[in-house]
């Protein structure tokens, strides 16, 4: 499989192939190379600390962005059994661009939702390269209340670079879709768990991301527009996108510092595509805890409290 | 041969006409041009081939409200700057620009009024300021003329023109999405009337969250409502766009609009509603 590797990971992954190589080299030709390699390891893990302690927000953008990164079917795959997916809204079709069902986790059915992208151009075109449809949102909030009929949890992982700019979208309501959600995501009287797992793109994203507990990966963002986007009008030039992506504050840092999410979850040093088993293990775990927490309270007190959270967001003065 | 000769019929050079200042303004869909006070008169609707000009918060609060009068609340509330945003303009200088150029205090303006005779909590959006964008305050004004919808028992009426969510103030203003539409879901317990007014335009994050959530959504005739901006969509599909295309009309057709009503008729469609509704 060829490797994607990224401007900043290349010093990284140079080093790596080095080591990979030296140690190649050692045993086949009985040569003790040991206290050399310990050296560039030694390196390695330096230059590792160096440049991924210290990532630019448009860095981390591109980390959510990254082919190799874990979608939403991998981590449940990873993290839950018995996964059943469920399809269609009972309107008009099945978005593959948001995926749903049924699977076991941590001992509970819960209700899995999530974008869905694809690996490889074959595959994205059939996902749509994670940006859905009104069907999708439909499709989301009728898992969602067949969750509360049923009394599941809900779990939910964004990743999306926005609905879809279509006229098919346009036509069947991509907007009243999304609002929709918005308002009875919020009356859901089930446990919600919103984990943004790579891109969290404006409505597009909001549109299954109202929950109890918002929790972020640590390479992920989440913005009210993709830096394009607003490089494209407030700088008139695409290009920007760097420069909006610093300005917007789109990095789970700023986002947890503002107040919108509750917690971040790490990754994997380089970011989860270095090792998915492990980010999806991290992220288990995190859900696992507030999922145990939440389950404990009441559908009243549960949506009383996620309304009081939304009802405070936002800064002014008065 | 002189039968041969080219005559041009065309376009001649003609001597500018010359349009006083003030007095007279040119249709921006059919070219006509119209005597001023005459279009004001007409609610600022174009007599020759209707077309609805774009008109301030305190024109559509003159032709909705009784007596054009609007008991303002929260008239206070003043932008910050969360972010430090920054692009060509330091988002306060926009801030301020917007509120000279307006003088308004922010996008939204909201209190209570009547509607032929119906008490209601009002809220309306200016275009003029910042594009009617969504930030905090405006999010906040609409949060609370629900809330004041609930206490009071009173209907909701919110008319919109907006781009959308306000970027300078980045996530935010994606959540007063989120906090207008589950705000809007605790009125729908009460069972109280909430109805929508999308003017031109009414787009993005507005329309995906309260503009779309009315209980009986009204539209002026030919604004531009939608998701996404036509531009965007453009680009995305890399062709032409249908023509009418993200119209009112375009809504109601696909069942997303209720009705269509010109200006005139506004004011006697929303009251004709609440009546039915309360």
């Amino acid at each position: 499989m060829a490797k994607f590797v990224l401007d900043f990971e290349k010093p990284i992954v140079e080093l790596e192939k080095k080591i990979e190589d030296m140690k190649e080299f050692s045993s086949s030709s009985n040569i003790e190379l040991s206290s050399e390699i310990a050296i560039l390891e030694k390196k390695l893990g330096k230059l590792q600390k160096e440049i991924y302690s210290r990532l630019t927000r448009w860095q981390r953008v591109q980390l959510a962005r990254h082919p190799d990164r874990p979608y939403s079917l991998d981590y449940i795959k990873l993290m839950a059994e018995d996964f059943v997916e469920l399809h269609g809204d009972r309107l008009f079709g099945d978005d593959k661009a948001i995926i749903g069902g049924l699977a076991r986790f941590s001992g509970r059915s819960c209700m899995f939702i999530g974008h869905q992208k694809g690996r490889g151009t074959k595959e994205n075109l059939f996902r749509n390269f994670g940006m859905p449809h009104p069907e999708g949102y439909r499709k989301a909030l009728r898992l969602m209340q067949m969750a509360a009929k049923f009394k599941k949890p809900i779990i939910i992982l964004v990743d999306t670079p926005g609905a879809y700019p279509g006229i098919g979208a346009e036509e069947r309501g991509q907007a009243e879709a999304i609002a929709r959600n918005l308002r009875e995501m919020s009356k859901l009287p089930v446990p919600v768990i919103i984990s943004i797992v790579g891109e969290g793109a404006s409505g597009g994203a909001l549109g299954i991301g109202v929950g109890d507990v918002v929790l972020m990966m640590e390479n992920s963002w989440y913005s009210v527009i993709s830096p394009e986007g607003c490089a494209a009008i407030l700088w008139r030039d695409r290009a920007q996108a760097p420069q909006a992506a610093e300005a917007l504050k789109v990095a789970s840092a700023d986002l947890r510092d503002l107040g919108v999410i509750d917690k971040i979850v790490p990754e994997p040093l380089g970011g989860a595509h270095r090792d998915p088993p492990q980010a999806a293990r991290i992220l288990k775990a995190e859900i696992s805890r507030e999922l145990n927490k939440l389950v404990k309270l009441s559908p009243e007190v549960l949506i009383k409290r996620r309304l009081e959270k939304l009802r405070a967001m936002g800064v002014f003065s008065e | 041969m002189e039968w041969f000769k080219k005559v041009r019929l065309g376009l001649k050079p003609q001597k500018k006409r010359e349009i006083p200042d003030g007095l007279w303004t040119k249709c921006e869909s059919c070219g006509e041009i119209i005597y001023k006070k005459e279009l004001e008169k007409n609610l600022s609707v174009c007599p020759q081939c209707g077309y609805h000009f774009r008109i301030s918060s305190q024109d559509y609060i003159g032709i909705i409200l009784d007596e054009r009068r609007l008991e303002e609340h929260d008239a206070d509330l003043q932008p910050q700057d969360p972010l430090n945003f920054r692009d060509s303009k330091k988002y306060p200088d926009r801030v301020k620009a917007a509120q000279k150029k307006t003088n308004l205090k922010e996008a939204a303006i909201t209190g209570l009024g009547q509607i032929d005779q119906i008490p209601v909590s009002f809220t309306i959006l200016d275009f003029r300021f910042i594009g009617g964008s969504m930030g905090s305050v405006v999010g906040e004004k609409v949060a609370r003329s629900i809330e004041r919808a609930i206490h009071r028992k009173l209907p909701l009426v919110i008319v919109s023109a907006s781009g959308g969510a306000r970027m300078q103030e980045g996530i935010l203003s994606l959540m007063q999405m989120a906090k207008t539409s589950a705000l809007l879901g605790v009125l729908g317990d009460h069972s109280l009337p909430y109805i929508s007014v999308l003017t031109n335009p009414t787009t993005a994050g507005v329309m995906a969250s309260f503009a779309s959530l009315g209980d009986i959504v009204i539209a002026e005739p030919k604004a531009l409502l939608g998701f996404a901006g036509p531009r965007v969509i453009k680009q995305t599909i890399g062709e032409d766009l249908p023509p009418g295309f993200q119209t009112s009309e375009f809504f109601l057709e696909h069942g997303f609009v209720d009705i269509v009503t010109p200006r005139s008729q506004l004011k006697r469609t929303i009251a004709l509603c609440l009546r039915h509704l309360l």
